[in-house]
């Protein structure tokens, strides 16, 4: 049977429709999805490595399964990629870092193995900011990302490969990391759907740390159900991660209708402060705007403590990054410089070849933040700091049901336009506060600037309360015809 | 202000190598950043609990069981360099 | 000698490997003497993307462990990170409790000479995860290249600071054997110092006597056995008094005992940048240990060395130094407990343990006591069996080293070999003429009065009987005999 559209261009649940159908194969569709990254990820870039055989194989079973009318579930057959800082059984996973060039994990993420076990097919690993430290992409050390939207721009970071992937149709869905707005920025950039759920929600096994307390696994998708039906596959509690919570997990996909009608939605006055781009406020009120007309009640809120969330930020993130990355020694796995005259010496080349610029300044920051004498004045400043940014969502929360603000201050920006760290930091600002406090908060479509480049509207909602937000999302997609608009790659 | 001494006595603690160019480069921004960092000093924090995790849990634990080892040969399959079934470092010079 | 001048003054630190199945961390086994890195995972490789998830049993013997060391169970712990490099540690951290530890301010009563007794202090107790093995090509100064083995890696381990109250080598020698009777009292740590599951480090000082202040401390690492305990510090006190009597400062550094050649010498330390960067654990949530849990470990407590000890004593009526020593190790008491419900003689069951058992086996040798040859049961029997007058106390010990050798019970071992002791008069008398005939000099020298002769015609009739006459008839028979000839 032949295809009536090209399968790169259709959602996973119209893809696996016409699975059920027998319209296409799970093989057909991933050759077809391997065609197009051979034809166009040479001008984006988001791939790091292909996993054609396994990718393959993985399909064929589901070509079985689907032929005996016995599919796995909703992701059987489905061509997905996966960050790679997310760790693959036998599959070099790099982390976007000449230091694990060659490292090859004898083991799955618990992510990557739930999916797999859904019968999700694995196209390859994406790029990203080195140890998912940045929001551009530029800090891969081996290449960066273009925006599928104007490649002379950025996809946004450090998930950029993966938002890449899905915009550009590379994948049908992907999944990114998020520790300061990494999958909701470039979600936003590249115009796809991203979503952060709640802390905990998710087992972070087998994803690289970057900063533990802070380190989100969240889907990047083409729509709102795609999204729901993602998380539905990889939430939930997992033996291996003490810091995931067993909460049941609801069926996101069944919650998606309902509508906006009698939520209070509330729109924090720091999030249109100055700096915000005009074009972005413009898309994102009339967003709000659509929200109310949908039936929801609107009203403004106060976030007191969100500059100061940034700056909590980059000390508790690098805090926690000089501790994770201290393993990276020329050891165990991994690069190891040679012609070290003894061991200290070997550590301190090996890491100094190994870390690229921006890791080796948040190295350095979070070592200085947690060394004698500034305990206190930083890192235990900051965690008290991250109780007041938390609080001011409580104190939100306690009187609206979701918020709604934009992703990012701005569309996404030309490659080397933020050469200095600080600029690049700022970027976080509207995403920080999300991860800080744990709190599930995704990034759609909402829109596009004169120069045609998309823009996202963010939703937080109430910790465990994915349902809800995945639910105004959706309202908010069906009633606009954003997702008409595809990109040229011209 | 970070002077120069405590950039290389930060980088001795993360091993990490540095040009003397390296060194007052990565000062300067270093400075930069804490000084945008420092506005968290306008703040009250008098008696706010500090949030080590955005979700309070407590007594995760597992029973005390087995679970498989790698094989020796995949331990020691990442290994930069070995000899026989150890990992091999340089001669050890303590700092 | 110029110590006499000076108060010793002195704290152990104690690292004890906890008898749980499986790492702190981790499913991998914590079985001893595996091939190298036969024994890893992803997660005690701290391999990218792994975390660690806390070992429910290691948490239950820690806090009996404290509960037995009476220490301050805290409601809530939690673990750290601590920072430096070292190759051995796969993080180059090494996940440990720092602020919030699992328990604080407990004690331990230690035997003084003299029969006094005192409580040393125990700062704090806390678990952490242990480091691997590091193997050098040749010695670590010499060494071109080391080699790493992370079977190790990820044991837990309990970590137990004395407050400084020890004032001697011998008290710390002392501390340390009634800190590890304890522990194997308590089923929570095998004690084999020579496989490294008691490890343990002094910090030293010394100042004049009569002043308050502590002197300037030094750290003395490697102490792995009890005698090594008391030499280091003996050498260490002796060292630092003539650095002081010689009018030199004490540098506080950490030094490494070197058992062979029988002196410490400084080490540069590993842990020399001394910036350890402790934060909380974030892959890790805290512990709040309700009183339930507590009072669960509390009824888990067995009986503790010291109280057996005095139940031995009242019990058994046994002297104090009898049940000193019978209670150094569970195994021990336990095998002597075993010994006496068989024989029902107190005292002789403890006179054969303290004079042959453990001529064989050290007495705190809990591997040796329990696999040994002679069952309590057995040892029990063989003192009935001199008791009830069957063998001779002399032909005992023949019997023990047969019991020793093959494991059979001692009246097999009596029965196959004959030794029943000869109690039988008639059968004596016969045996008594035949060796008065045989030997007419001894005889002679009796009937012209020398009495002695009558004790060399005794030994005659024993020799004649292979030592299995009962001496006492032989005697009675003897003395009635002679007069009448
Ligand atoms: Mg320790
Ligand atoms: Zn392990």
């Amino acid at each position: 049977m032949v295809a009536t559209v090209e399968p790169t261009g259709l959602t996973m649940h119209e893809l696996t429709a016409r699975y059920r159908r027998g319209e296409i194969a799970p093989t057909e569709a991933t050759e077809a999805y391997f065609a197009r990254i051979a034809e166009r990820d040479p001008q984006v870039a988001a791939y790091l490595t292909l996993t054609r055989e396994q990718a393959l194989a993985a399909a064929r079973a589901a070509d079985a399964r689907y032929r005996a009318g016995a599919p796995r579930g909703p992701l059987d057959g489905v061509p997905i990629a996966y960050k790679d800082v997310l760790c693959t059984e036998g599959i070099v996973t790099t982390c976007g870092s000449k230091i694990l060039e060659r490292f090859v994990p004898p083991y799955d993420a618990t992510v990557v193995a739930r999916l797999g076990a859904a019968g999700a097919v694995m196209l390859g690993k994406t790029n990203m900011d080195e140890f998912a430290m940045g929001s551009s992409t530029e800090h891969s050390a081996f290449r960066p990302t273009r925006n599928p939207w104007d490649l002379e721009r950025v996809p946004g970071g450090s998930s950029g490969g993966s938002a890449a992937a899905v915009g550009a149709e590379l994948a049908a869905a992907a999944l990114g990391t998020d520790t300061g707005g990494s999958v909701r920025q470039p979600a936003a950039f590249c115009g796809v759907v991203g979503l952060k759920p709640t802390y905990g929600r998710i087992s972070r096994y087998g994803l690289i740390a970057f900063a533990s307390s802070l380190d989100h696994i969240g889907p990047l998708t083409r729509d709102v159900r795609d999204c729901a039906l993602l998380l539905h596959a990889i939430a939930g509690v997992d033996p291996h991660d003490s810091t995931s919570v067993d909460e049941p997990v609801p069926d996101y996909p069944a919650m998606l209708e309902g509508g906006v009608r009698g939520l209070t939605l509330g729109v924090p006055r720091e999030y249109f402060g100055s700096g915000l781009d005009p074009e972005v406020e413009a898309a994102v009120r009339a967003a709000i705007a659509r929200l109310a007309d949908l039936g929801a009640a609107i009203e403004e809120v106060s976030l007191p403590n969100t500059d100061y969330g940034l700056a909590v930020y980059y000390i508790v993130a690098p805090a926690e990054a000089s501790s994770n990355l201290a393993r990276y020694d020329g050891v165990k796995y991994g690069l190891r410089a040679p012609g070290g005259k003894d061991l200290i010496d070997m550590e301190s080349r090996t890491r100094a070849a190994g870390f690229g610029a921006e890791v080796k300044r948040r190295i350095m920051l979070g070592t200085y933040a947690l060394s004698a004498g500034y305990y206190d004045a930083y890192y235990g400043r900051a965690q008290k700091v991250r109780t007041l940014v938390r609080r001011d969502f409580e104190a939100a929360f306690a009187r609206v049901d979701l918020l709604v603000a934009p992703t990012t201050p701005t569309a996404a920006f030309k490659h080397g336009d933020k050469a200095d760290p600080l600029a690049m930091y700022l970027n976080d600002v509207f995403t920080v506060g999300g991860d800080l406090a744990g709190l599930p908060a995704m990034s759609v479509r909402c829109g596009f600037t004169a120069a045609g480049l998309p823009i996202g509207l963010q939703l937080m909602a109430r910790p465990f309360d994915e349902a809800r937000l995945l639910r105004a999302a959706h309202a908010y997609e069906q009633s606009t015809d954003w997702l008409a608009r595809r990109p040229t790659l011209a | 202000m970070i002077s120069r001494e405590e950039v290389r006595h930060v980088a001795r603690l993360a091993r990490l190598h540095l040009t003397d160019d390296e060194a007052e480069r990565m000062r300067e921004q270093l400075d930069a950043i804490l000084a945008y960092i420092d506005k968290l000093r306008e703040l009250d924090v008098e008696g706010v609990e500090p949030t080590a995790h955005a979700v309070p849990l407590v007594n995760v634990m597992r029973d005390d069981a087995l679970a498989p080892c790698l094989p020796q040969e995949q331990a020691l399959a990442n290994a930069p360099d070995r000899a026989d079934e150890f990992f091999r470092v340089p001669r050890i010079i303590e700092d | 000698m110029s110590t006499t001048t000076y108060e010793t003054v002195i704290g152990l630190e104690v690292h004890a490997q906890l008898a749980t199945v499986s790492k702190m961390f981790c499913g991998c086994p914590t079985t001893f003497g595996a091939g190298p890195n036969t024994q890893t995972c992803p997660v005690c490789l701290g391999m990218p993307g792994t975390l660690p998830v806390i070992n429910r049993r290691a948490i239950e013997l820690a806090v009996r462990t404290a509960l037995a060391f009476e220490c301050r169970v805290n409601p809530s712990c939690r673990f750290a990170r601590k920072h430096y490099y070292y190759p051995d540690m796969p993080k180059n951290f090494q996940i440990s409790q720092y602020e919030e530890p699992l328990a604080e301010d407990g004690g331990l009563e230690i035997d003084l000479p003299g029969g006094a007794s005192r409580r040393i202090g125990i700062q704090r107790l806390h678990l952490e995860e242990d480091v691997g093995k590091l193997v050098h090509e040749g010695t670590l100064e010499t060494a071109h290249a080391s080699l790493v083995d992370y079977n190790r890696s990820g044991m837990p381990l309990m970590e137990t600071v004395s407050r400084p109250d020890l004032r001697s080598p011998e008290e710390a020698a002392t501390y340390l054997r009634a800190f590890r009777a304890v522990l194997v009292h308590l089923g929570v740590c095998d004690g084999n110092m020579e496989e490294g599951s008691l490890r343990c480090d002094a910090n030293v000082s010394l100042r004049p006597r009569g002043a308050r202040e502590l002197g300037t401390k030094v750290e003395i690492k490697n102490l792995n056995s009890f005698r090594n305990v008391q030499r280091a510090l003996e050498f260490e006190v002796e060292r630092q008094a003539r650095a002081l009597d010689a009018g030199e400062r004490i540098v506080q550094e950490t030094r490494l005992w070197d058992a062979d050649r029988g002196y410490t010498r400084p080490m540069r330390s590993k842990e020399s940048a001394h910036d350890y960067r402790y934060f909380p654990e974030p892959d890790l949530v805290p512990l709040v240990l309700d009183p339930a849990f507590v009072a669960e470990r509390r009824a888990e407590l067995p009986e503790l060395p010291r109280a057996r000890r005095e139940r031995f004593v009242d019990a058994y009526r046994l002297p104090a130094y009898d049940a000193a020593i019978l209670t150094q190790s569970k195994a021990l008491a336990d095998y002597y407990e075993a010994a006496v419900r068989e024989s029902g003689n107190t005292k002789a069951v403890s006179n054969w343990i303290m004079s042959e058992l453990l001529r064989e086996i050290g007495s705190d040798d809990e591997r040796a006591i329990t696999t040994c040859p002679v069952t309590p049961a057995h040892l029990g029997q063989l003192v009935k069996l001199i008791d009830d007058g069957t063998i001779s106390g002399k032909i005992a010990k023949g019997v023990f080293e047969g019991m020793l050798r093959s494991g059979d019970a001692p009246g097999a071992i009596v029965a196959r070999e004959g030794l029943t002791q000869v109690a039988d008069t008639g059968a004596l008398e016969r045996v008594i003429d035949e060796v008065l005939a045989g030997n007419p000099k001894p005889l002679d020298d009796w009937k012209k009065g020398k009495t002695a002769a009558a004790q060399a015609l005794f030994g005659l009739v024993m020799k004649a009987t292979a030592g299995k006459a009962n001496p006492a008839i032989v005697k009675r028979l003897l003395e009635a005999k002679l007069p009448k000839i």
